[in-house]
């Protein structure tokens, strides 16, 4: 799998998302300076978390417009996959490659912890590593992660099975204590309708070594290098 | 603008003889902005006129000492060719009078320190002081500054690890906000500040220059008064977005060779910049302020030079090299403008509009500099505490005491900061006694702690100072980690005060003896005097910010429980209950004297632990400090949600002594194999005993009291959000 990550001014964990990956996929991905506008013949596309420009205006809204996005959406719009984590998902709600939109925690505060995620489907290069139903734990870091979107849009994203992932507790179950950042329906990520766009909150590329906690994230790495094999 | 006189001098600060000594350098009546330029350089911030004569006392020296203090942060060698840069600074006084922009800025200013030489910075940490939590000013404090040192960490994207909070009414007026940053690089690829090469240009690279933040330093200087809000405009605004460029635009520029020097522009700004790197190099500088890249019209010199705006860097760059540099910080889209060149004049020449605007000689600016020798008297020696019984019995004190603002878990606090970014971080805030943190593509990694116990300083300066220097080592021993070197954050009042300079005077003097008995010596620091309102000076606060490194970061053990292992006491038990927390807690007495510092022993346990840690037979270590052996062990096992049954029990000191003394160089470690634990610390000569065993969900005392953990987790964990979250 060839993965590329795009660095927008401002990004923070394009560095960690490169470990991750490196360590699914044995090779160093490249970065991809958000001036650029080929991304030359990449299978994964990267959007890593941060705060691109300062999370100033909205969080994502400058990003959005960045040179380097024409060529991602035109590779979203050719079948090819996109990762898009945290500022990443933020960005990609703003370039309407997801839909949605992602506003201030419900209790206006930035949250930095473990939380746990329910895998909604496990037959997507996302989550093929996962089983459905499974429980995994990621931490989370952002101020603006309360996903949003109008009940129609939600209602769509449930029936077509587009949720990725949902706040969970530790035992599985779906509550409001779980859902910290005040999402809807618990949502945490989701996918495009051809399942190759996956947009989520938490960071699974901060938990991939056992020495910072555990690997519960290694899997979603994992899975995508086994999806993309070239 | 006003006539230079000494009326005007005493407005920005300096005193009669200090303008007098202006007049002598001078020779004549300084320009407004010459005046200017003086009163910041001569200001306590800037120049440590009434601490340098003692800081100059503390041991800087030791084989693994790169740069001591003097530079812009302190520099160690950490094995592997790699160097740890590393600083702690103050930022108190704009934190009270806006408290989330004083602290942003805090950590903002902090973190150029350390990348300004080089470094990639990887951990932040914040010692923080507040006062009364009953107050309503506390409550607001507390919510700006960690709203701000978040705001401001995790946007620049570098992990804020660890720290402190305190509580003491005594910071009701004076909060404490000291940031610390540590940064790695590469042992030859360090920048220093000394300016060189007569006609390099000095360019001016970041953020614009405002109005804000004029005479920051010489505010920082002063006791507030009733009058304080009012000086609200004197307090900068922090781009953490900017600074997140400017880091990763002046790594990426560090990477050529075309940096001949680097300062950030700190307190004082394009004044302290200029004058530090062209007096280091023993040059001259001329700056051209029409050049420099302005936010608003019409600033004057005097403006532009004691501008504190945030976010800006000078560099003396090679000439042949200036369209690599230029094209870098176009690519970050950073102002670059070439704003001046190095002369060979000695002298700092300030041009605005075609005029002079300044004409200083620099040898004399500094040298001259006035330097105090403050009358001092010490701290009396604190009568002993005598006996004290206990109205209230162990199970209900040690509730009491894991709830009280000072105890009470600080996830409310850590929760707002990205403690994860980078991926490297082992040890989170509350998992170990030092933050962990790996050197990315390494095994190797470092251990990071701030410690101090103001109220021991207070009752005791030298013990409580040496004291606050043996926990950072205590706590960097109990991951693991071998403790390399220390930065010190002095924060004291009123210096022309003999009994506030006693106490700057009695805490120095412990911080020395504990440094030069643990091999652990000062590398870089900040003084923080004035910390008064209206007369009330605080706690005498020297935090300490402890580096210490592991060769494997697999080696590093947390503070968690785990069932089925055995609790040994490493350390002796006086039962020492004076300016204990029990003391203040339980019967409202903040007296006698703080636990003697035993430094032949702290070394002795301390090496022991570390010994046995890294061969392997800990499972997990916590240092027995604030609250004592009950509360260290309560926090072991709240850390791992598993309980401990103690079997030892006191001997010839009353129950509450022994659980809740505060006596000093004692660790809890777990293990799978007590007795060879105890053989070896037999044979090492350190006092050590079978304390109990960990398991179950209560922890049991030997007269059979329990309390559950489940209860010791809900106690812990109310204070804070209780308090901020409760509208």
């Amino acid at each position: 799998m060839r993965a590329a990550i795009v660095v927008f001014p401002g990004i923070n964990r394009e560095r960690d998302m490169a470990i991750a990956l490196e360590r699914a996929t044995g090779r160093k991905p490249r970065m991809i300076w958000h001036k650029e506008t080929d991304l030359g013949g990449t299978d994964l596309v990267v959007l890593p978390g941060g705060f691109s420009y300062g999370d100033y205006l909205r969080c994502g809204a400058m990003a959005s417009l960045s040179p380097v996005m024409t060529a991602v959406k035109a590779h979203a719009a050719r079948g090819g996959y996109v990762l898009a984590v945290c500022n990443g998902f933020q960005i990609v709600t703003e370039a309407g490659l997801l839909p949605g939109a992602l506003l201030r925690n419900a209790g206006l505060r930035f949250l930095s912890m473990d939380c746990h995620l329910r895998v909604e489907r496990a037959d997507t290069a996302f989550t093929g590593q996962y089983r459905k139903g499974q429980i995994f734990r990621a931490p989370m870091a952002h101020g603006d992660g309360n996903y949003t979107a109008s009940p129609e849009d939600l209602d769509r994203l449930e029936g077509e099975g587009l949720v990725a992932f949902r706040y969970a507790e530790a035992d599985g179950a779906i509550s409001d204590k779980a859902n910290r950042n005040g999402s809807a329906r618990n949502i945490a990520g989701i996918f495009s309708p051809n399942l190759r766009v996956c947009g989520l909150m938490p960071h699974p590329e901060n938990l991939v070594d056992p020495l910072m906690g555990g690997t519960d994230g290694k899997p979603l790495f994992d899975g995508l290098a086994a999806a993309l094999a070239a | 603008m006003k006539p230079v006189n000494q009326a005007l001098a005493a407005e920005f600060g300096l005193s009669a003889d200090e303008y007098q000594r202006v007049l002598d350098i001078m020779g004549r009546t300084p320009s407004f902005t010459e005046l200017g330029v003086f009163s910041v350089m001569w200001s306590e911030h800037c120049s440590y006129k009434s601490s340098r004569v003692w800081l100059k006392t503390l041991p800087t020296k030791a084989a693994w000492v790169i740069h001591g203090p003097g530079e812009n942060a302190g520099v160690v060698d950490i094995g592997e060719g790699l160097a740890a840069i590393f600083k702690m600074e103050s930022h108190n006084h704009p934190s009270f009078i806006e408290p989330y922009q004083g602290a942003a800025t805090g950590v903002g200013g902090i973190l150029r320190d350390v990348f300004t030489m080089g470094a990639r910075p990887i951990a932040n940490l914040n010692a923080l002081r507040f006062g009364d939590p009953k107050l309503a000013k506390t409550k607001s404090v507390v919510d700006g500054c960690v709203r701000g040192i978040g705001g401001y960490g995790n946007c620049v994207g570098v992990p804020t690890v660890g720290g402190e909070v305190n509580f003491h009414p005594s910071y009701n007026g004076n909060p404490l906000v000291n940031a610390m940053t540590v940064g790695i690089a590469d042992q030859d690829k360090i920048f220093l500040s000394a300016a060189a090469g007569i006609g390099n240009p000095v360019v001016y690279v970041g953020s614009k220059t405002g109005r804000d933040g004029i005479h920051g330093a010489t505010m920082a200087s002063t006791e507030f008064d009733a009058d304080s809000e009012s000086k609200r405009p004197t307090v900068q605004v922090g781009d953490p977005f900017v600074e997140k460029l400017l880091i990763e635009a002046c790594l990426e520029l560090m990477a050529t060779d075309a940096i001949v020097a680097i300062q950030d522009m700190g307190a004082a700004g394009l004044t302290s910049s200029s004058v530090e790197m062209a007096g280091k190099g023993g040059v001259g500088i001329e700056l051209i302020l029409d050049d420099v890249p302005q936010r608003e019209p019409n600033m004057s010199a005097y403006e532009m030079m004691l501008s504190e705006s945030q976010e800006r860097m000078l560099i003396v760059i090679d000439p042949a090299r200036e369209d690599i540099a230029r094209a870098i910080f176009d690519k970050w889209d950073l102002d670059f403008a070439v704003i001046g060149h190095i002369t060979d004049t000695g002298r700092i020449v300030v041009k605005h509009k075609g005029v002079v605007e300044a004409d200083i000689p620099l040898d004399p600016l500094a040298e001259q500099a006035p330097l105090y020798e403050r009358p001092w008297v010490a701290t009396p020696k604190p009568a002993p505490l005598g006996d004290v019984t206990d109205p209230v019995g162990i199970a209900p004190a040690l509730l009491k005491l894991i709830g009280c603002p000072d105890l009470a878990s600080r996830a409310w606090i850590t929760d707002q900061y990205d403690s994860t970014v980078g991926g490297q971080t082992v040890k989170r805030p509350g998992a170990a006694d030092a933050a962990v943190v790996r050197i990315e593509g390494r095994k190797r990694a470092l251990a990071i702690t701030t410690d101090c116990t103001p109220r021991y300083v207070q009752a005791d300066p030298e013990m409580g100072g040496a004291q606050a220097v043996a926990e950072t080592w205590r706590n960097i021993t109990a991951v693991g980690a071998l403790p390399l070197a220390i930065t010190d954050n002095m924060n004291f009042g009123n210096p022309q005060k003999p009994e506030i300079m006693g106490q700057f005077v009695g805490a120095i003097k412990g911080m020395a003896a504990a440094c030069i008995a643990l091999d652990y010596p000062v590398v870089s620091g900040n003084v923080s005097l004035y910390n008064e309102t209206e007369g009330k000076g605080i706690l005498p606060t020297p935090a300490i910010g402890g580096l210490g490194v592991l060769e494997d970061a697999a080696h590093a053990v947390g503070l968690g429980l785990k069932p089925g292992l055995s609790l040994v006491l490493v350390g002796e038990t006086q039962g020492e209950l004076g300016q204990s927390l029990w003391l203040r807690e339980i019967l409202g007495r903040e007296e006698g004297a703080p636990p003697p510092v035993d430094l032949a022993a702290e070394r002795r346990n301390g090496d022991f632990v570390r010994g046995q840690i890294l061969a392997g037979k800990v499972a997990a270590c916590h240092d027995v400090a604030d609250g004592g052996l009950l509360v260290a062990v309560a926090e072991m096992a709240m850390a791992g949600d598993v309980g401990a049954t103690l079997t030892a029990a006191p001997s010839g000191v009353a129950a509450h002594a022994y659980w809740f003394g505060e006596d000093q160089a004692r660790y809890v470690i777990a293990t799978a194999d007590a007795e060879a634990l105890l053989a070896a610390a037999t044979k090492a000569g350190v006092p050590a005993i079978l304390l109990g065993h960990s398991g179950g969900s209560g922890l049991t005392l030997a007269d059979g009291t329990t309390i559950s953990v489940a209860e010791l987790v809900r106690e812990n964990a109310r204070f804070f959000p209780e308090w901020m979250d409760v509208p």
